[in-house]
């Protein structure tokens, strides 16, 4: 409070109009493409003349988005889930065991944070091209995990950090198996962190673009890719109103994971002093 | 048993990581070989794809990639800081709250959403040239779209909320005593922010100069549909060999030629971090 009072007034106007401006630009694209979804006429345009709902209706219509829609779930299921599993396994096996090549793996692992996704994405492509490997649903997921996973770590690395061993320890020493230990105690306790973890993949996974267009096919295009694809044969406002919805949606589920876990917690920015 | 639960548990991550590894390795293998018109496969060893990178073109869409990523990377940190630091030392809930659901939901609607929304408010029937005809100020519409700063808008605006997650971390573990401690000995509150708060978050702002930078490098939908070809990137280039010309081995020499420029400036990046540190910062 001492800090506050202390403040020149100058300072505490300017901070939070700062503050303010800053939250504005962020939201300001998202309220846009909002409003200029609900335009009458056939063209991108804000402020719209006139309103309808019609581009609504042609994005619950259009079968290459119902079709992107479908591919999205099954590469974005799949590919979260196999995260999942594939982060807390690991993010246990890092923490608590000693093996070789430890810090030679997590740096691989990792690495997609730093390396183009273009990159990943015609790598993917070429290894296709040479064997004979259909470029189906397998090599989207494949290319997904490897997106996601650094994500996925740093949450159920998070949520380990604030496990406490004893409790496994309890566990142990009464008799229970290493393997029971971690059904019974570990992912238990975690699994706020991992549900958390999970939905940042999914969020993550549904979205993705750049390596997506390289390795998907007219078969498995998922949403994203069929949404580039629209927006260079089309001029109309149809991707405006998916994007309202995408837009309704994501901040739904960010909301619902703040009010239900504590996104502070999850993301390790609650102030901890 | 305990072996047997190692293999187990790590074993799964081997697999992507080798997946990651072989991906790379194909790329590099590519860039050394000869593209042959009109097939998939390829000839044998060259190094003509590097050679031939002198060309305007490339180095044209390399600066302009070098550019756009520092430019990105300096304007999304200084948004970015001012956001963090309201998060995380914010006390009203519900204000928290809103401010991070605004700040990172841009982070999770990809980048076509995101690419899309810029078009509608830079577009010449978009929300900024709407507004002044509207107003009367402007007869003509700007043209924002299709130029560099449209793109470093766009860019930037990405860029932010992957941003103030990590200055929020780095923020929220400093100790919060020793500000008290700076206070005490009467140092006035910007003083203390400048001599001890920014100083200690140090780790965060180093840790987002490099994922701005890689991230921006990477992006691909903002500067192919708000640039439009107009200002083109080593992402954009990669797209075009690969797609539209199928030139495998040239698009994966240009990603080798990426990936090498921005492990330099991160190794850049690093000895600069070492050089501070040995200065006595932290």
């Amino acid at each position: 409070m001492k800090i506050r009072s202390s403040l020149p007034l100058p300072l505490r106007v300017a901070g939070p109009l700062l503050i303010a401006i800053l939250l504005a630009f962020v939201l300001l694209p998202v309220v846009v493409v909002t409003i200029a979804a609900f335009n009458e006429k056939a063209i991108l345009a804000f402020p719209p003349e006139s309103y309808s709902l019609k581009w609504f209706a042609r994005v619950f219509s259009y079968p290459d988005f119902q079709e992107g829609f479908r591919s999205s779930m099954v590469v974005t299921g799949w590919s979260s889930f196999l995260a999942l599993v594939i982060g807390t396994c690991l993010s246990i096996a890092v923490k608590r065991l000693e093996f070789r090549g430890k810090q030679l793996l997590l740096a691989i692992l990792h690495s997609p944070l730093v390396v183009p996704h273009f990159t990943l994405g015609l790598g993917l492509l070429i290894l296709v091209s040479q064997t004979s490997v259909q470029r189906g649903y397998g090599i989207v997921i494949l290319c997904h995990v490897m997106l996601v996973l650094p994500f996925v770590l740093r949450s159920v690395y998070v949520s380990m950090e604030n496990l406490d061993e004893r409790l496994e320890q309890a566990a142990g020493s009464l008799g229970a198996p290493p393997v029971k230990v971690l059904f019974t105690i570990t992912v238990p306790l975690l699994a706020p962190g991992l549900f958390g973890g999970w939905l940042f993949a999914a969020i993550m996974s549904f979205s993705e673009f750049t390596a997506s267009l390289f390795v998907t096919t007219q078969d498995t295009q998922t949403l994203p890719v069929a949404m580039y694809n629209y927006v260079r044969e089309f001029a109309d406002p149809t991707l405006a109103a998916l994007s309202a919805v995408y837009i309704a949606v994501t901040a739904a589920l960010l909301a619902f994971a703040n009010y239900f876990l504590g996104l502070g917690k999850v993301l390790n920015i609650e102030d901890n002093h | 048993m305990r072996s047997d639960l190692r293999a187990w548990l790590v074993s799964p991550a081997v697999i992507v990581a080798m997946g990651i590894a072989v991906s790379l390795a194909a790329v590099f293998q590519f860039s050394f070989r000869a593209f042959v018109p009109g097939s998939l496969d390829v000839g044998g060893l060259t190094f003509a794809n590097f050679s031939g990178m002198g060309k305007s073109i490339y180095l044209d869409a390399f600066a302009n990639t070098l550019l756009l990523s520092v430019e990105t990377t300096v304007f999304s940190l200084v948004a970015a800081y001012p956001l963090a630091y309201a998060l995380v030392r914010v006390k009203n809930r519900a204000l928290k709250s809103f401010i991070l659901i605004v700040s990172i939901t841009p982070l999770f609607l990809g980048e076509i959403v995101r690419t899309y929304s810029w078009i509608a408010v830079l577009g010449s029937n978009g929300f900024i040239n709407g507004t002044l005809r509207k107003l009367g100020l402007i007869e003509w519409p700007f043209e924002l779209m299709f130029t560099h700063l449209g793109v470093l808008v766009a860019l930037v605006h990405v860029t932010i909320p992957v941003v103030v997650l990590m200055l929020a971390t780095a923020i929220s573990h400093i100790n919060r005593d020793y500000e008290k401690a700076a206070q005490s000995l009467g140092a006035g509150p910007v003083k203390t922010f400048v001599t001890v708060t920014l100083p200690l978050s140090m780790p965060g702002i180093l840790a987002s100069i490099t994922t701005a930078f890689a991230w921006t490098f990477s992006a691909f939908a903002t500067p192919q549909m708000i640039g439009g070809g107009r200002v083109p990137t080593v992402s954009t280039l990669v797209y075009q060999l690969g797609f539209s010309s199928m030139n495998f081995p040239l698009a994966a020499s240009l990603s080798v030629m990426g990936l090498l420029m921005t492990t330099a400036a991160l190794f850049a990046l690093g000895l600069l971090t070492k050089r501070l540190k040995a200065a006595g910062g932290h």
